[in-house]
Parts: C-alpha cells; structure tokens; sequence
C-alpha cells in the first residue's frame, strides 16, 4: 500500500519535484503558450454560447418547501372595482399635479391600515435630462396591514410608483383593491406594508433608507413612523392598462445582485396556474430549442440579461431593496397586439397567491439559487455552469503572467553575472510604479472631475450641465491615451526589454484579480469585460505594429465596449439605432451611470473609471514603451 | 366632554350601591370582563379572575386542603418559596396608538418574572426548577428558558405585593419572545379557575373565537397581599387574566356592531356558583355620543383606571334581573358614528433594527411623550442576548436633537453561551418629544450547533420594557379604593397625580450570518483534496533528497549487484 501511494505522489507531483518534467512542463506551456490561450478564448466563448442551449441548463424547481407544497386557493374577485380606484387616484393626480397624499391616506385609512407618510427631498448632482429633474422632493404613502396575532417582526412589501402623467395608474388601483381585499383576511402571518413611492427609484431609496434608518447616498428624509419589522419579500407592480396580455418580470438590481432564484420560480408557477402569458426580458420562451431560431431565441434572451446585470443599475423599482438583502422583483404588465388578455382580476389573484405562498414562509428565500442566468423563464444556468466560461477566458492572463515569469528569469541568466540583474532590478520597480500611480490618478480624474468641473465648463462652452459632465468624462478619457505613456522614461531613462516585461506581468496579474473579483460579484460585468480585455492583454507587446494595435486596442477599451452593448441591447431588443442616435444614447447612458453611482450607490462607474480604466492604461502604456 | 363625565359622575354617586359581597372567610372568588369598544372599531374584551385565599404557604404547615385556589400552583409556591410570580402569554403585539393602554400589559411571547423569599439560598437552581415545573403545568416552553435569557433588573420589575425584600438577588425576569401562544395553552389555562370554563364568564372562552383576533394574552399574577386594609395579616392573590382584542374587519365584517355572541359565539345565563361577585363592566365614557348600548343597565361605575376617569355601566350577574326574559344575557354595541379622536396615549415605544448587510447594526429604541407639558422619567430595560455583541460606547440617548444624559444607568455585560446583556437606565422623557436610544452591535458567528433548526428565521431580541410613572390626566379619587373594580386595582400607584404605566415595545429579529449548511459536505471534499493533493506533495518535496542520477550501470554491474544482493552484501 505504502509503495503504492508513494508512486501515485510521484506521478502526481513528481512534475513539480522533478526538475527535468518541470522544464520540460514549463517549455512546452511557453513555447504552446500562444495557441493554448487562443483555444482557451474560443472555448470561454463556446462554453458561454453553450449556456443557453437547451440541453445544457437545468428545468427551474421550487427549493423552497414552505412554497412548494402548500396549496393556496386565490378568491381575489374585485379587478373591476381596483380599475375603478385606480381612475380615482388618476384623477387626483391630475388635480393635485402629482402625488395625491390626502386622498392616498384617506384610502388607505378607511380600509383599515397603519398609514404613514414620508417627505424626501434629493438635489441631483446634475440634472438628469432623461427624466427631467433636477432638484427632486416628494412624498412617500405607505400603509401597513398588521397581520393579526404577529408581533411586528415579519413584513412582505407590495410597492407601485406613482409615475408622472399616465403611468401607472392601474398599478395603484390595484394595490389599493389588494390591501381592501388582504385586510378582511384572517391567515396572514406577517405584516403586509403596500407602499406608492413617488420619484420612482429616488422615493423608494428614501424610503428604504429610512425604513433601515441609514444614510448612503446623501438624501434627505423624514424618519419612518411605523415599521413592521425585517421585510422578508418584495415586489413591485408596474401596470398601465386596464388589460394585458402578458406579464414581464424584472429580476437585475442594484449591482447585477438578483433575488433568490425561488422568486422567479414563485411567479413562474403561478403564471402557469392562473393561465397568465409570462415572459422575462420581454421574451416569451418556446419550445423548440433544437431549432436555430429557438436556440437563437434563448441566445437572446440570456444576452439580454447578461447585458442588464452588467449595466449595474436597477431595472425596477425592485432593485433597491436586494441590498438589504430582500428578496424582490418588478412584475410589469404588457399590453401588446395579441388577441388574448387578461384583465385585473386575474393579476390581483396572481398578486395574492404569491403573497399568500410569501405569507407561509417560515425563513427568508433562501434554498435557491443567487447567482443564475436565465435563458427562458423556466430554464436557468447556474453558478458552477456559468463560471467555467469566465475561467477559461481567466487562466490566459495566467498563462501570460506564467511565460512573462518565464521569459523574466530566462533574460538575465542571458547577462554575465548577478550583479548586472540587481542593478537592473532597481529602476525596474520605478518604472513600473510610475505608470500604476499615473494611470491611477487619470482613473480619479476620471471618477471626480466630471461632477465637479461641471460649472467651470458651463460657464465656458455652449453646453447643459448634463452634457458638460458626460463630456467632461470623454474629454479626460480620451485625454488619458495621451497623456501617461512613456512616463517610466522621466525616471528610468530608456525603457528596457525586462522593463516593459515587468510592467506587463504586473498589469495582467492585476487585471487577473480585477476580473476575478468583478466577476464574483458581478458575472456579467466581469465577463463582458474579460471578453474584451483579455485580448489585448495577452497580445500587447511594444514589438507589434504600432497603429493597428493602438486601433484595436482602442476598439476594446472600456468606453468602446460600452458603445457596442448599447448597439447590441438595442439590437437584441428589436429596436435598432443608427449611428447618431446610438451616440445620443451613448452619452445618455453615461451620464444615468454617473447619476446611478451618486443617487443608489450602483458600482459600475467607480469600478470602470478606477480599477478598469487605470488597467487598460497600462496595457496602453507598454504598446508605446520605447 | 369633561363636563359629560363629571355630570355621569354626580349621576352615579347618587345611586344607591347594589353590589352585595357575601363574606366569605377562608377564600373568595371573584370574576370580571372589561370591555372597551375602542375608537378603530375593534373591541378589546379583558376577563379578570381573581382568587384570594388567607392561608399562609410560608408557615412552616403544610397546606393540603385546597377549594378554590388551584393547587398544582399552591404547591408550586410552597415548593419554590416563590414570593410573587408572573407569567404571561401572548400572541400578538398591542397597538399602544390604535388602542390605547392595555390594563395589562404582556410582550408578545411568553413572560416570566418571580420574585422568590429571602430565604432561598440557591436562586438559579430554584429557578430553574420552577422553569420546568410551570412549563409542565402552562404546556408551554418555559424550560428554554436559561441562564442565557434571564436577567435580574435592578429597577425595572418591583414587587406588587406587600413585603419590603427589594434585593434583586431574588428577582429573576425572562422572555421568550418566540413562544406561540395557543389553544393548549389556554385548557390548562382554564383548568385553573374554580368552575373552569363550565359556567361564568369562562363560558365565553371558547377557542377558536379567542384565537380569530388580532391579539391574544392570557396571564397569571401570584402575589401576596393584605388581608385587610389593617395589614395585620397577608392572604394570597391568584389573578388570571386573559385580554382579547377582535378586529373590526376580520372578525366584525366590517360592521361596527358587536354582541356577546359575535364576539365569542355565545351568551352568558348565569355566574360562575362559586364567585363572590361576576360583573361585566362596559367602558360607555363616550356613550351616548358614540354608540348606543342594549340592553341598557341602570347600574353605572365611576374608576380613574390609566390616568383617565371612565364611566362603565355594569351587568351584575349574579342579579338574576340581569339576564331577562331570555334567561341570556347577550348585550349589544352598536357604533353611531365613527368619528370623534382617541385621547392620545401619553406614553408609547417602538424598536426596530437599523443598517444592513450580516456584520454590524444598531438597534434603536424610540420613546413617545405625548403630554403637552410635563416631562417625566421613564426605565428602560433591554435585555439582549449575547450573540449581539452591543458596543456599549456608542450608546446615545437623544431627545429633540440634544443629549438626554440618563441619571441612572446600570450595564451587565453579556459573557458568551452564559448570560444576555442587560441596560437599565432612568431617563427623563421631556414633553412632547420623542426620545431615541441606540447602540450599535456586532452579530457573532454562532457554532454550527448553536443554530435553531430554522437559522434562516433570524433570531429574536425580546421586547424592551418602558416602566413609567405617567402624569394622571385626572386626579385620582381617594375615596374609592375599597371599591374599585378589578382592574383598575392592580399596580400600586403611590402618587396620586400619577399613573403607573408599563409598555413593552415590539421584539426584534434578527438575522445572524448563516453558513450554507450543505456546506460541511463540500467542505469535508475540498479539505480532503487538499490534504492529500497539498499535503502530500508538500511532503514529498520535502523529504525527499535530490541526487543527480547517474547513467544506468552497464548490464555486468546490475548482474554483479544482483548477486552480490541475494549474498546480503552491498552492492557496488
């Protein structure tokens, strides 16, 4: 047995203890190095493309036994009288010309509800041309339903904005008709809180800010006069028509953090029940997945989420609360050209049947998954099918780092002696710094110029505000191509074939971890990313042809990807832009990433504009190394 | 308004007492319900039971002849030489701003405290015992009750009965604030009343009406008291009570009409035979602006009960006049309209958890004061358990903006597995302000095994107690204390301008940082691919030496070494 072991090590590590095998181990992954990581990238991208296909991914299921198996009988009958309401708040809104708070309270008193209200005021750091504001104030309407015999420390929360002009109305007839309805009821076990949010997502971060009495992001608010404890689930209702043929729901939030995965699977089952059409990202699913159209749809389908999760932004009112670690998401109503609708009642059952399998919870949502992708509504990629695709694309930085490593101790032992390798080494750690720290500190300009040169550029070019500051942004990203290369010179005279050696095994290591981190936390994001930059990362030397490289790596910087997604979003959402209209929405985008980073705390911007951006700069840097 | 009630109040004066109390010597037995039409159109009934027995457990005799006084807890009181005991149950949270102050006030969940007699020498492990003994007797899970959730405050919980032992050695408080209070609960509940739930006002009780209501407390006071109002002697006080409050709109259809029978399906036709007295006491303060009462009674009661003076009209029932015609008693309230304001209770509280994400938070505690113009002190106590770890520095108390320094703090630290925080503090709540104390705390990483088999629930911090003496919002009359009903009797309040008032906030849930507990098992695969993949090499390269080897001998040399081998000699 002993003997057995010993030869089984051997076999298996005998190639890192036996010198031979390891050089010969390591010359063949340099020598293949280049071939290996072309395969490896095509695989990464393979494997991704595979993701979506049938066959591939897993059937949803209900993990969590608490929903799964009770039964639920849903009897919400007055649909007609919530539309009826909902014209009622419509008209109040028109008279008040905005949030009809008396009316609201009033309402909500008279069904027997804890109504409160909250006042919030929020100066936007420049105006946000999209929706118009600028110096935002409203106020919030909430009422709590106090489930009979609880002790405050469970609440479900049912929100629906109160949304400029016509929007929308529905949704809070709706819930008004559901709170009527839920407060005559004698089963439920949590709180219920049905909150109408005005501003949309600055009202519903006011208000969560408050129900959780924290400050991120600056705003200001008048504390919270009742709560209901921990908030176990959330959702949002979107609902513009009187009918609808189909529901959308909308999972990415904050961050790309998605709810459990047992919330879409909660509407999912119900959709099925009631015999509602259903969809995700817009997209019905079908079934012809052994097709090259149906494949093709789920391609789609999954794209479009992979691209709303990288984007960082909440995609619904929902996407706020995931930081606190509340299960939510939007449920729009869609009313298109198709024959069959549905009309009020049936969303109002739909509504109480996931409130009343949410009401059975005994422990938050937490048996399913967190970190998916869905290629249709019943199909879904989990965390260990999706994360193979990022690491093939990952381990070709490792690979280059590996054979920079390589070529590093390979280049002096070229040299006489040791003391010719010490010299070198010392101006080598300068000329690597200097490039990090200049990079680096063209990523802070980058990150608080903008907002804060915003009046400066006012005062002198012909522009708004919100341009100033989407410009001001372009200005200093494309002025960082100019500016740091060949730095290292200043202190290190001329650069060195194991200076920009260095530099590079530096930068690929650290963009390794950035792209690591980034994708664990946000895979989409860290995948669009390593999509585009490992690329460049693994070919950029100072020996390749200048202009076409600098062309192409260009193409795949930071800024450039953006501009492709938005094209390609816009694509796969059936509306395609031309050029000048995808520039326009370009800068628009932007400037709602600028303003999603200081109103909700989204990470996308800083992260690009310190981490990603500093990177590439490196990457820029060791292309003009002379 | 005040002018109504001081006219009903020159009305009663002069109306002859009916009431008669038949003397008895030994024990007496007396029961009660209170109900409060109450101004969201829901209707709090609250039943009192009190028995009161001139026997003495502590004598040294032992007591074995029992009538009316339940004796599974007389021999539990002897046992345990337990001084004064009080255990409540409650399912649900009492809307201090909706329904005003409860006569009784109880934390949701379970409740206990006991004050034991000076001459136990082992608290804890008396303490224990009764635990478990009660927990037998209420069926209830009172023996989760430990070391790690009980605490002695030093303030917060006086004796309500006679004595003058105030070392709070011998006082120990504990909550269970995830106790579910139900049916099984309540038949052991009633099996402790002289005629049980056979005749009386027990009858009403029945369960699935009690427990199709938004709130739900049931409790037992064991005290001593004074025989009479010389204090030669003392008798013992048993006090159950039970408090329900039905919903207008899940129980009421929304009808602002309440009866007997809609309440708990049945009527009353006689008083419990045992009971010295059995009255029903209707709060008609607001009547007849309010609501109409039928049928009427001509008997009318005066209590300044909570700071505020109340008018009751009052069903005798051991008058058989009281029941009619019918043989059944089944009064009727029916609302006129429902507008008119709630007086505003003077004091409230609310607790909630702040911030987000599994490592840190901060509890914050609010206290209201409503009174236009005095301040008054109020005790808090919170008890929380060890597992959030309170950063007692950060301990702010404000009241409009400014510090509010309290003038007695009294801080038992937590030692983990053993015993909770406990914060006591005096503080002056000035008028018309709202008073907020925080502290900030860090959530432990428990063992694996320390998990509830629900970890995912969160974990809960029981209610704070607010323990205040609250300005009267009438002078209490003097003069009538030998005759106040039952539940305007029970706190002892010294000062006549003032009302005790005790409040519990609601309790808090927690969620500590959970570990995937599916993990061990991909934790027991990875470790054991380290070790034996990490390790192994790891050893190997260590252990072994390196040696240039040299070019294999020719064949004549292993033949020779072959055989030198089988000869035992080394080889070559």
């Amino acid at each position: 047995m002993k003997v057995q072991g010993l030869t089984i090590q051997e076999n298996n590590m005998g190639l890192l203890s036996d010198p031979n095998r390891r050089r010969a181990l390591i010359s063949m992954l340099t020598r293949l190095n280049a071939p290996i990581c072309v395969v490896c990238y095509m695989a990464g991208v393979a494997w991704f493309m595979g993701l979506a296909f049938e066959p591939f991914t897993l059937r949803t299921y209900m993990s969590e036994n608490a929903m799964g198996s009770t039964m639920v009988e849903e009897r919400f009958p007055a649909g007609e009288r919530a539309l009826a309401t909902g014209r009622e708040f419509a008209a109040h809104k028109k008279k008040v010309g905005g949030m009809p708070v008396d009316w609201l309270v009033k309402t909500m008193q008279s069904q027997g509800l804890e109504v409160f209200t909250q006042r919030f005021s929020r100066t936007l750091p420049f105006p946000d041309e999209n929706k118009e504001r600028y110096v935002v104030e409203g106020t919030n309407v909430y009422g709590i339903l106090r489930a009979p015999r609880a002790p405050r420390t469970e609440a479900l929360v049912l929100s629906a904005p109160c949304s400029p002009g016509n929007n929308n109305n529905q949704a809070v007839g709706l819930l008004l008709g559901l709170s009527q309805y839920f407060r005559n009821q004698i089963y439920w076990a949590k709180d219920i809180i049905f909150l109408v949010n005005e501003h949309d997502l600055i009202g519903m971060q006011a208000w969560l800010e408050g129900y959780h009495h924290t400050n991120t992001t600056g705003m200001d608010w008048s504390p919270l006069q009742g709560r209901g404890g921990s908030i176990q689930a959330a959702l949002s209702l979107e609902l513009s028509s009187d009918v609808i043929t189909s529901l959308d729901l909308v999972l990415e939030g904050l961050n790309g953090q998605l709810p459990n995965l047992d919330l879409a699977n909660l509407f999912y089952a119900f959709c099925q029940k009631i015999g509602v059409l259903c969809t995700i990202q817009g997209k019905l699913q079908r079934d012809d997945w052994d097709t090259a159209s149906g494949y093709s749809h789920a391609v789609q389908t999954m794209m479009l989420m992979v691209l709303k999760q990288a984007s960082g932004r909440p995609w619904g009112d929902h996407g706020l609360f995931l930081r606190y670690h509340i299960e939510a998401a939007s449920i729009k109503g869609i009313n298109s050209f198709r024959q069959y609708k549905t009309d009020a009642t049936t969303i109002g059952r739909l509504l109480e049947g996931m409130f009343r399998k949410l009401n059975n919870l005994l422990e938050r949502l937490h048996q399913s998954y967190f970190f998916y992708l869905m290629p249709s509504l019943s199909r879904f990629v989990s965390i260990g099918y999706y994360m193979p695709a990022f690491g093939l694309l990952a381990v070709i930085l490792l690979l280059r780092a590996l054979d920079l490593w390589v070529q590093l101790s390979a280049l002096p032992s070229r040299t006489e002696d040791g003391i010719a390798d010490i010299e070198q080494s010392g101006p080598g750690v300068l000329s690597v710094l200097t490039p990090l720290v200049i990079s680096h500190l063209t990523g802070v300009a980058l990150y608080t110029l903008p907002i804060r040169s915003q009046e400066m550029a006012v005062e002198h070019f012909p522009v708004f505000e919100t341009e100033a500051v989407v410009l001001t942004a372009i200005a200093i990203y494309t002025a960082g191509l100019a500016l740091p290369h060949n730095t290292h010179r200043l202190v290190s005279g001329e650069g060195t074939e194991q200076g920009w050696r260095v530099l590079k095994l530096v930068a690929v290591l650290y963009l390794a971890v950035l792209l690591g981190c980034t994708a664990l936390i946000n895979f989409s994001l860290g995948f669009i990313l390593a999509l585009t930059l490992v690329p460049l990362a693994a070919f950029i030397t100072p020996h390749v042809p200048k202009l076409l490289s600098a062309l192409f790596m260009v193409l795949l910087s930071p800024g450039c990807t953006l501009f492709f997604s938005i094209f390609f979003f816009q694509e796969l959402q059936e509306t395609p832009v031309n050029l000048q209209e995808g520039w326009v929405l370009f800068l628009s985008v932007i400037s709602q990433g600028i303003l999603d980073h200081s109103l909700y705390g989204s990470l996308v911007y800083p992260l690009v504009a310190l981490l990603v951006y500093p990177c590439w700069l490196l990457f820029w840097n060791i292309l003009f190394w002379k | 308004k005040r002018q109504a009630i001081s006219l009903l109040a020159s009305q009663t004066s002069s109306a002859p007492e009916t009431v008669v109390t038949p003397s008895q010597p030994e024990d007496d037995f007396q029961e009660e319900l209170v109900i409060r039409p109450l101004h969201s159109g829901d209707i709090y009934a609250s039943f009192q039971f009190r028995t009161v027995w001139d026997t003495d457990f502590m004598g040294g005799k032992k007591v074995s002849h029992y009538r009316l006084f339940p004796k599974s807890l007389g021999q539990v009181i002897s046992k345990f030489s337990v001084r004064e005991l009080h255990i409540s149950f409650t399912q649900g949270y009492w809307r201090t701003m909706q329904w005003g102050q409860p006569f009784l006030p109880s934390p949701p969940g379970a409740e206990l405290w006991v004050w034991f007699q000076d001459t136990v020498t082992d608290v804890d492990g008396t303490w224990k015992e009764l635990t478990n003994v009660l927990s037998g007797i209420f069926c209830a899970s009172l023996n989760f009750i430990d070391s790690t959730n009980t605490v002695q405050p030093s303030a917060s919980f006086k004796p309500l009965g006679i004595g003058n032992v105030t070392d709070h050695r011998f006082l120990r408080y504990a909550t269970l604030p995830r106790e579910i209070v139900c049916t099984e609960n309540l038949t052991p509940w009633k099996k402790l009343l002289p005629c049980g739930s056979k005749a009386g006002l027990a009858v009403l009780m029945k369960s699935e009406k009690l427990f199709h209501s938004s709130f739900h407390s049931q409790a037992v006071h064991i005290r001593p008291v004074c025989q009479d109002w010389q204090c030669k002697s003392t008798s013992w006080e048993l006090r159950q009570t039970l408090n329900v409050v039905f919903d207008l709109h899940s129980s009421g259809q929304g009808k602002r009409e309440w009866s007997l029978f809609k309440m708990f399906s049945r009527t009353l036709t006689e008083a419990c035979p045992l009971a010295s007295s059995s009255k029903i006491y209707i709060d008609v303060t607001d009547n007849p602006q309010q609501f109409e009462l039928s049928p009427a009674t001509p008997l009318l009661s005066q209590a300044v009960v909570l700071g505020d003076r109340r008018t009751y009209s009052v069903y005798d029932l051991t008058q058989q006049a009281t029941f009619g015609s019918m043989r059944s008693l089944n009064m009727l309230l029916r609302w006129k309209s429902s507008d008119g304001d709630m007086m505003r209770p003077l004091l409230h509280g609310e607790r909630y958890v702040a911030g987000y994400g599994l490592q840190t938070g901060e509890i914050h505690t609010l206290m209201y004061n409503h009174h236009p113009y005095r301040a008054f002190p109020v005790l808090l106590l919170d008890t929380v358990p060890w597992y959030l770890r309170l950063y007692i520095h950060t301990l702010t108390v404000t009241s409009k903006g400014k510090d509010n320094k309290p003038s007695y703090i009294h801080y038992q630290p937590s030692k983990d597995r053993v015993r909770p925080h406990l914060l006591e503090m005096l503080v002056q709540l000035p008028p018309n302000s709202v008073t907020e104390v925080t502290v900030q705390f860090e959530r432990a990483l428990l063992k694996w095994t320390e998990y509830t088999p629900d970890p995912n629930h969160g974990f809960y911090v029981g209610s704070s107690v607010v323990s205040a003496l609250v300005p009267s919002v009438v002078a209490m009359d003097t003069n009538s204390t030998q005759e106040r009903p039952l539940f305007s009797s029970f706190f002892p309040s010294k000062e006549e301008s003032s009302y005790f008032v005790r409040i519990y906030t609601e309790p808090l849930l927690v969620n500590l940082p959970t570990p995937d507990f599916s993990m061990p098992y991909n934790v027991i695969c990875l470790t054991c691919t380290v070790v034996a993949v990490g390790y192994g090499s790891l050893y190997n390269l260590l252990t072994r030496t390196f040696q240039v080897e040299e070019p294999s001998p020719g064949l004549a040399k292993r033949l020779a070494n072959i055989i030198r081998k089988m000869r035992g000699v080394p080889p070559l």
